[in-house]
């Protein structure tokens, strides 16, 4: 129990001191890195609970694709990096006074810092239920494939309806470019593309 | 030392307050705001997975996944307007984004 506490601190730290580096880091570059160093400790924490499956999921749809997507579209826009750093102080005093007193009231609310619900979170937890007869992908499997099959399907319509956007809107015809267009080859006539020619005798074709 | 559901619920609202900071402090970097927006789905995520486990009952961890799938494709669709939208300005700041006047 001491480690499971000691692993879950370390992996809370990490995750909590690099999601803090991608809002202050200067270079987006290290911002995307430090967001995925703040989803690895993240998937970690959920192995540690006990959600292997969207652990996993988490590693390879976050790190794999979307922290990539941002990497790339990081390197490949030329931005100018200091002129959008230039005001981040100016929104520091105010930005940190809003960031206190929301997490203040976070923390209130959950009765962490004290007040008068100390305890309200525990009471939602359920003793003895803790899903060790099944293990967790089985778990989700029967759920997902059954009682949620229409928001499952939901979600791949969404996927779907994204990529479709995400290709039409990227997508462009720049006028200079010389392209294959196989069915015009394939629609040629033949009375274009071959001529006959009488070669007279000793004489060649010019 | 017993790691119960506040403790999850404390990282998430940290968590979510970044995000909500980040937001607050890179008011010019697009792309930056978008990492915080992932930042704060993360926080959810995390709140639903440790409601779901420490309840007995998956159906949060279903929910979850539907916010990562949410999560891609609204990452997919905002860098890709992030890519024309700079292919036909030059520029990602926030406060040239006016076309519109509204």
């Amino acid at each position: 129990m001491l480690l499971q506490a000691i692993a879950f601190y370390v992996f809370a730290a990490v995750c909590v001191a690099s999601g803090a580096m991608v809002v202050v880091s200067r270079n987006p570059v290290y911002s995307v890195l430090f967001l995925i160093l703040a989803f690895f400790n993240a998937a970690a924490l959920f192995i540690l609970i006990g959600a292997e499956f969207i652990a996993m999921i988490l590693v390879i749809v976050y790190v794999g694709a979307v922290a990539v997507l941002f990497l790339f579209v990081v390197m490949m826009l030329d931005i100018n990096m200091a002129r959008l750093k230039e005001g981040f102080l100016d929104y520091l005093p105010i930005g940190a006074m809003i960031g206190a007193a929301l997490l203040a009231e976070i923390l209130f609310g959950l009765g962490v810092l004290g007040g008068t619900h100390q305890g309200t979170v525990s009471a939602f937890t359920k003793a003895g239920t803790q899903m060790l007869t099944i293990d967790n992908t089985r778990a989700i499997g029967r759920v997902l494939y059954t009682q949620y099959f229409y928001v499952f399907q939901v979600a791949g319509v969404v996927l779907l309806v994204a990529m479709i956007g995400a290709i039409v809107l990227t997508l462009r015809r720049r006028p200079g470019v010389r392209r294959q267009r196989v069915s015009d080859q394939l629609y040629r006539p033949t009375g274009e593309s071959v001529t006959l020619v009488k070669v007279p005798t000793r004489g060649g074709v010019s | 030392m017993i790691i119960g559901l506040e403790h999850y619920l404390t990282v998430a609202g940290v968590l979510f307050t970044l995000g909500i900071l980040g937001i607050f402090l890179n008011r010019k970097n697009v792309i930056v705001i978008l990492m915080c927006v992932e930042l704060m789905l993360l926080a959810v995520n995390i709140n639903l997975v440790a409601f779901s486990v420490y309840q007995g009952n998956v159906t949060g961890q279903v929910f979850a996944m539907l916010v990562l799938t949410v999560a891609a494709a609204e990452a997919a669709i905002g860098l890709a307007i992030l890519v024309v939208y700079f292919r036909n300005r030059g520029t990602v700041e926030v406060e040239d984004i006016n076309a519109m006047k509204g």
